[in-house]
Order: C-alpha cells, then sequence, then structure tokens
C-alpha cells in the first residue's frame, strides 16, 4: 500500500504536527502569563477573556513592577546570594571530588555515598536545626547564613558530579607531573581543574538555576524584607497585589528571565548535567 | 576503583577534604542527626526548657487527623508523579528522539518549565485556576462542559488533585531528559523503524527498547518518587499553607514547626517524612553505584 519513502514523509508530518501541538499546549500557562504581564487592568477586566491577546502592549508594567513594587530589589538580592554561593560550593566541591576521584583510601566509598544520600534527603530534615544552627552563630536572617547553607546542600550533588567527571580523566596527565615532582595541590589547580571548565561551567549553570529559584530557605532563614530573594518577594506580590494580574504576572516574568537567559545560552550544559546525577533540586 | 591511587601520605586526601566534609557535616549529617533527636522533646511552656517525651510525639501522630491527611495527600502526589510522567516522558522522548530537522528546538521548548522556580510556576497556575476569569474554567465553559467549571483550589476535593498537575507540568520535561539520555544507547533508526511498521511496533518496543530503557526507568521513578514527597514549593505558594485539606508531610512539617512553635511535633513529621524516602534513596544509591562498575569507571 505504502512505499517505504512515504511511509517516512508521513511519519515526518506526523511528527511535525504532534509535536508543535505538543509543545504549544504544553507553554499555555507562560504564553499566558506573558499576554497579561503586557495588559493595563482596564483591559485585563473589561474583556471577558482575560487571556485574550493583548490589544495593546504596555510594557511600562515591568518598569512599574521593577521599581515602585521593588521587583528590582528582590533581583539583586537572589544575585547577591546565588552568585557567592555557586562560587563557594564549585571551589569546596572540587576539593571534595578531587580527593574522592585520585586517592585510594578506606572511606573513599563510604564518603561517596554520604554525599549522594544527602542530596536527596526532604528538606524538612534539616530545617530546624539549620534554623538554630544558624540562630546560635549570629548569622540569621543574614545573606551569609542563606549561602552558607546553600554551599553546604548543594555540595552532595556538586562533588558527585565533578567526581564522575574526573574520573574520565586518563590517569597518565595525573600521574606524569607527580613523577616531576609537581605537589599534589600543583595537580589539583592547574591540571585537573583547567581540564574540568567544561564540566565546571555546566554545573556553574545548573546550581546557578537551582540556587537562583530556592524558596524554602530564604523562608527560613531570612525574615527582613530588604534581605528577600524574587522568589519571596513574588510569593509576598501575590499577598499585596493578588488582584493586580498584569503586574504579578510581569513580576513573574521579571523572576523567569536571568536563569531562562542563562538556560537558553548554556542549553547543552544544562541538559548533559541534569543527567549526569539525575537529580534536581 | 582501583584505578587512580597516589601513594604518598594518607593525610593527602584528607587535606584535600578536610573544609567540603567539614562544611557538609554541620550543615546536612549533624541536623540530620538533631532531627531525630528532637523528635522525642517537647517545648515546656511553663517550665521553659525542653523536655524529652519519649515516644509521645510519634504516638500522637497517630491520633492526628491532619497527619493522615498529609499522609494521605503524599500518597496521591507520589502516584501521579509515576503514574503520569513517567508513560508521558517516555511517549514525548520517543518522539523527539529522531533525525528530523529541528527536532532540538521542540526538545527546548519543552524543558523550559524545568527552569522555572516554583514561586514562578505557582503564580502563573493561580490564575489558570482561577475560578472566574482562569483560564481552565474559561475553557470548560466554551466548550459547554460548564458542569466540570469549578474553584479548584477552593474546593477541598480538588485541590490536591490541581497541586499535582502543577508538579506534573514540572516533572514531565524533566523525566523526558532522561529518557533521552537512556535512548542514545537506541539508535534512532530502530526507534523510527519501530514507528514505522505499524504490525510489529507493538513488540519492539517492549522487546528491544523498553528492555534497553530498563536502568533510565528505574532511576525515573526512583526520582519522580523522591521529588513527590519533597513536594512544598507549590503548596506554599499555591495555597500559602493555609489550605489544610491540600497539606502533605513537608508543609504540615513547616507548619508545625514554624506556624505553632511546636519544634518537636515538627520534627517528628519530618523523621518520618525522612524513612519514607530513606528507601528509595537507597535503591537510588545502589543503582547509581551498579551502574558505575558496569561502566568500568
Amino acid at each position: 500500500m505504502f512505499n517505504e519513502k512515504s511511509k517516512r514523509r508521513v511519519l515526518k508530518a506526523g511528527f511535525y504536527l504532534l509535536s508543535t501541538a505538543l509543545v504549544a499546549f504544553w507553554l499555555i500557562p507562560l504564553v499566558l502569563a506573558f499576554f497579561t504581564s503586557v495588559k493595563s487592568m482596564d483591559e485585563i477586566m473589561g474583556t471577558g477573556a482575560m487571556w485574550a491577546f493583548p490589544k495593546s502592549w504596555r510594557f511600562d508594567n515591568y518598569a512599574k513592577v521593577w521599581s515602585s513594587i521593588g521587583m528590582g530589589r528582590y533581583v539583586l538580592n537572589t544575585i547577591f546570594i546565588t552568585v557567592p554561593s555557586v562560587l563557594g560550593t564549585l571551589v569546596l566541591s572540587s576539593l571534595a571530588a578531587f580527593a574522592l576521584a585520585f586517592y585510594g583510601f578506606k572511606l573513599n566509598r563510604m564518603i561517596l555515598v554520604m554525599f549522594i544520600a544527602g542530596m536527596l534527603i526532604p528538606f524538612q530534615m534539616l530545617m530546624i536545626p539549620v534554623f538554630r544552627f544558624t540562630d546560635s552563630i549570629g548569622l540569621m536572617n543574614t545573606r551569609i547564613g542563606v549561602i552558607l547553607f546553600h554551599i553546604a546542600f548543594q555540595l552532595g550533588f556538586c562533588t558527585f558530579f565533578l567526581r564522575n567527571f574526573f574520573r574520565q580523566v586518563p590517569f597518565s596527565l595525573v600521574e606524569a607531573p607527580r613523577i616531576d615532582g609537581a605537589s599534589d595541590f600543583r595537580i589539583y589547580w592547574q591540571i585537573i581543574m583547567p581540564l574540568a571548565k567544561p564540566s565546571l561551567a555546566a554545573l556553574a549553570v545548573l546550581e546557578f538555576t537551582w540556587i537562583w529559584n530556592d524558596l524554602l530557605w530564604s523562608l527560613v532563614l531570612l525574615q527582613s524584607d530588604r534581605l528577600k530573594p524574587v522568589t519571596l518577594g513574588l510569593a509576598n506580590m501575590q499577598g499585596e497585589f493578588i488582584s493586580y494580574y498584569n503586574m504579578t504576572a510581569s513580576g513573574s516574568i521579571i523572576a523567569m528571565i536571568l536563569p531562562l537567559v542563562f538556560f537558553l545560552a548554556f542549553q547543552r550544559y544544562f541538559v548533559s548535567g541534569m543527567t549526569v546525577g539525575a537529580v534536581k533540586g | 576503583m582501583t584505578k587512580a591511587v597516589f601513594k604518598k601520605g594518607w593525610w593527602v586526601p584528607w587535606s584535600f577534604l578536610a573544609l567540603p566534609l567539614a562544611v557538609y557535616l554541620i550543615w546536612v549529617y549533624i541536623p540530620i542527626i538533631q532531627s531525630f533527636g528532637y523528635a522525642f522533646t517537647k517545648r515546656d511552656s511553663l517550665l521553659y526548657k525542653t523536655v524529652y517525651i519519649g515516644f509521645d510525639n510519634f504516638a500522637r501522630m497517630f491520633q492526628d487527623k491532619q497527619f493522615f491527611v498529609a499522609l494521605k495527600n503524599n500518597l496521591v502526589w507520589l502516584l501521579y508523579f509515576v503514574l503520569v510522567p513517567i508513560p508521558l516522558g517516555l511517549f514525548i522522548a520517543m518522539l523527539f528522539n529522531n533525525s528530523f530537522k529541528g527536532n532540538r528546538i521542540y526538545k527546548t521548548l519543552f524543558y523550559l518549565p524545568m527552569t522555572l522556580s516554583f514561586a514562578i510556576i505557582g503564580t502563573i497556575w493561580m490564575w489558570i485556576y482561577n475560578p472566574d476569569a482562569g483560564f481552565l474554567n474559561m475553557i470548560l465553559r466554551s466548550t459547554g462542559l460548564s458542569d466540570l467549571a469549578r474553584p479548584w483550589l477552593g474546593d477541598s476535593r480538588f485541590m490536591t488533585g490541581a497541586l499535582v498537575a502543577v508538579g506534573v507540568w514540572r516533572q514531565v520535561p524533566y523525566i523526558m531528559i532522561l529518557y533521552l539520555a537512556g535512548l542514545q544507547s537506541v539508535p534512532v533508526e530502530l526507534v523510527e523503524a519501530a514507528l514505522i511498521d505499524g504490525a510489529s511496533w507493538w513488540q519492539r518496543f517492549t522487546r528491544v527498547i523498553l528492555p534497553v530503557l530498563a536502568p533510565a526507568t528505574i532511576v525515573s521513578i526512583t526520582i519522580s518518587i523522591i521529588d513527590s514527597l519533597r513536594a512544598f514549593d507549590i503548596i506554599y505558594v499555591m495555597t500559602n499553607t493555609k489550605a489544610r485539606a491540600a497539606e502533605v508531610l513537608a508543609s504540615y512539617m513547616y507548619t508545625s514547626s514554624f506556624q505553632y512553635q511546636d519544634y518537636g511535633y515538627g520534627s517528628a513529621i519530618a523523621v518520618i517524612q525522612f524513612l519514607i524516602t530513606l528507601s528509595f534513596i537507597l535503591v537510588y544509591i545502589n543503582r547509581t553505584l551498579k551502574a558505575e562498575q558496569e561502566s568500568g569507571l
């Protein structure tokens, strides 16, 4: 009835049709959020269809949310938390990964398992003790308190991830400089770390997104509105501006823009990173 | 494990490990042990001190209706997180895993929800569920299904379902990625051929493709279960943890501890949540180490 060629053509058409429909369906919430974010309240309330295509594009909603509602402040707060956390966790986890990848010692496997298990536990198990500990060392309601926790908690995944990468490094690359008398720390810093740049980049992208998206730990460790990150800012906005859909919508778009740009720019890294450990935060 | 061994002082690896390990112990492992400890205590408001009360918190839990509401909801989360994202993610991965032009764009677009925080996702879905002007009810009304339109987040019968749907929306792309990675070990032609030969399609799928994907399936199921047991952000953002009927263990723990200042009881709930999760964590670790041995690393 059909020859191979026409079968393939049908298959191809089927693929494009089905894929387009599927992606369009899946992204409806995001498209709707964007439409809402550029409408005036009159337009949203006036037409029966709150979700219709915008008649006039009010991009000044964004400016309003950014400055008068204070989204700009929240975004900056998130950056101040996220960047040091990512850097800190990369440095510490690469040290641990180096030890676990290149040295045979008794507790090696056990420590690896500890790092892996730690990244999967329910956060609730840490909440009260971390809350109390942070309070007792005087870091409650400070950025440092949240940053230190993020660094520590993300060590599990990062160590696991980097150790897997380090183990693929040909051993001769590590062995040769040793024979020439290089110290172990120099091998770590001048040979392994430069080699690991692509995987460090992949990890940085993933960690950036995860820490950026965190809500729980800022909720527990930060009380003052002045320090709150964008995720909490958004949750707060829901309380104050619940019926100003255009404001909350443009707030959401602002909150998602940086991780989104990061993802689109470093997609390949992102996806490969997600599958290495097959775990997300 | 035998591959790389530096022979020098025993202390060399420990000098690299000392700082990260100390940080990890302080912020992760010591807190786990402390939580176990807190679970056996209670804050005595008259004496102004914390007293040891044995298993009382756990005994109280078994008579606490709200605890069982949370437990039941967690079970609903777990079931949906396994039953929907696994087959759907597999299907979509098979669909996108082909040699046609542009399939990368589809993958990228489909993956977008994974990069968003629950704070954003929750905010957006709040309007989808809005009873009057929300998208869902609007669609239902305009397609003549007005009877199905309801206040999704205002009715205790549908609340959990509505929240889980949001979680699933974000989980499916993740599972798709895991399966796409798994499909790397199946030649694209094989999958496509399986699609073309209508008659033997099912056979090839079950006899060739599924067995190859078995490791990806195990990881996907384990991770989905662990994620479902950790669900908190969606519930916090979309109900502000005020809707008791939608509570899960994680949010009940949070409200007990931070709204009712009942740290002992909160810790006991966390311990139960931890113990349920632990078995799946062990499956995951076992799987990971086994895969590593097989790959010879």
